[in-house]
């Protein structure tokens, strides 16, 4: 719940500014940007997220990084993941 | 990826490590809290103590918004689920927590309808999918999660859902490092900074620690070398008789934080005069409750909460591992009675907890646990 996981955004929504598709992992899920205010958020722009929200912009290196960081935890990161792909956001 | 094999190096690990143990003042042992339940993460699986010199200890702080939910707040968000219509929600972390009368699976094993859910957004779509029903988000977690619940209470009452409320357990981490720097158990040299509550809160809220404490506080990264280069920057200063607040994730933490994320806490939460934190006891302003305007979206207004206090179990020292006065191999039940799998206490719980970080990534021998259990 508290590990930051980094995603690349994909395609901004035109009908919810507010939300943008990201991979994260391989799975496309919607993610809220609205906590990124006065940010230019584009397709192929690094995302860190916590709970279905991006909380910073990252660059590509320190989107890796933090994947091999999660990865090392293993568990915790699988489960994290596995929540995130029953994630329904976009549906609302 | 270059970059990040240079912040995992063996090789500039090994060239950081004697430029640490320079920096030690000789007869000198120095204590530094590492805040952050992901920070311990990387020091047990990387095994980073093997690279300081002796006079150096790392001691874990209370740094896992799991660990720090006490037992009466779990019995109270049972009692919610299992009023009439309810649907309780939670994160996965949160199921197995242990309350007075068991956890939230134990009480789903009983028949409340409790559901795991990734954001507090899917608990809010649960709610659109079922009018007819209650639907309550355990709201946990530092500054990292406490703005994603409050952009959520604003959608819900933007679209004017009217069956959705949050039970606010979120707390805020400068009180615990008040209390913990005002604790006369451990007397600790300097901070390990958290790194994502400091992409929200920013640095600024650290300086008390270097003004009025004189500590040092250096804002952290994940990676292997990014803690041991955290260690090497607060000796610097200690070595120069300095303490100031530090940054070394610049590359993520902004200086002033997150603004947004600020202003929507502050838009619908508000602090509460006092809050029990596990084996911390009371620590006064040290979380958020729901702010009048949106008390529609309270479920603390909503329901009548038994409100009760439990006492940990008396085997269980997560207290004093939470305070970093303890190693977690130094409770009496670590890896005995209390494991991941049967758990006591909730720093074994949590995948963030320090007990499981021990006891998951085998940094520590279990002959070693024996000895340690056999004292």
């Amino acid at each position: 719940m508290c590990l930051g996981i980094p995603g690349e955004i994909v395609e901004i929504l035109s009908d919810r500014p507010d939300l943008a598709m990201v991979d994260v992992c391989g799975v496309k899920r919607a993610i809220n940007i609205g906590l990124l205010e006065g940010e230019s958020v584009l397709p192929g722009d690094w995302i860190l997220i916590h709970v279905g929200f991006a909380l910073s912009k990252i660059d590509e290196v320190e989107a890796k990084a933090a994947l091999d960081f999660l990865e090392s935890i293993g568990q915790a990161y699988e489960d994290e993941i596995e929540a995130l792909r029953e994630s329904m956001i976009e549906e609302g | 990826m270059r970059f990040v094999d240079e912040y995992r190096d063996a090789e500039k690990a090994r060239t950081l490590a004697p430029r640490i143990a320079a920096l030690c003042e000789p007869g000198r042992a120095y204590k530094f809290m590492e805040v952050c339940g992901g920070h311990t993460h990387t020091i047990y699986k990387h095994g980073l103590e093997d690279y300081l010199p002796e006079a150096v200890t790392l001691v874990h702080g209370p740094g896992c918004p799991v660990c720090v939910i006490p037992m009466g707040r779990v019995d109270d968000a049972i009692h919610i689920a299992g009023q009439p219509d309810v649907i309780m929600t939670s994160f996965g972390d949160m199921m197995r927590v242990p309350g007075g009368n068991g956890s939230f699976l134990d009480a789903k094993a009983r028949g409340a309808d409790i559901r795991m859910v990734y954001s507090p957004l899917d608990a809010l779509k649960i709610a659109r999918q079922n009018p007819g029903k209650r639907v309550v988000f355990m709201a946990i977690g530092f500054e990292t999660t406490a703005p994603s619940t409050a952009m959520t209470v604003l959608r819900a009452e933007a679209e004017g859902i009217t069956n959705f409320s949050i039970f606010c357990n979120h707390v805020t981490i400068i009180p615990a490092i008040k209390a913990i720097l005002d604790s006369p158990d451990l007397r600790l040299d300097g901070f390990i900074g958290p790194g994502h509550v400091s992409t929200v809160i920013g640095c600024r809220p650290y300086e008390f620690i270097a003004r009025d404490y004189g500590k040092p506080l250096v804002v952290a990264g994940f990676e292997p070398l990014d803690v041991l280069h955290t260690v090497y920057r607060i000796l610097v200063q200690l070595a120069g008789g300095r303490a100031e607040i530090d940054n070394q994730y610049a590359r993520v933490v902004p200086w002033d934080g997150n603004l947004k994320a600020l202003r929507v806490i502050n838009e619908v939460m508000e602090l509460r005069p006092y809050f029990e934190w596990r084996g911390l006891g009371f620590i006064s302003q040290s979380a958020l409750r729901v702010s009048e305007r949106y008390a529609a979206f309270d479920a603390e207004r909503i329901f009548r909460i038994p409100g009760g206090r439990v006492a940990d179990p008396k085997a269980c020292q997560c207290g004093e591992v939470l305070k970093g006065v303890l190693k977690p191999w130094e409770c009496k039940v670590f890896g005995t009675a209390c494991t991941p799998e049967t758990p006591i206490g909730t720093c074994m719980v949590s995948s963030e907890g320090a007990c499981a970080a021990y006891y998951n990534f085998g940094r520590f021998s279990r002959e070693r646990v024996k000895e340690a259990t056999q004292r």
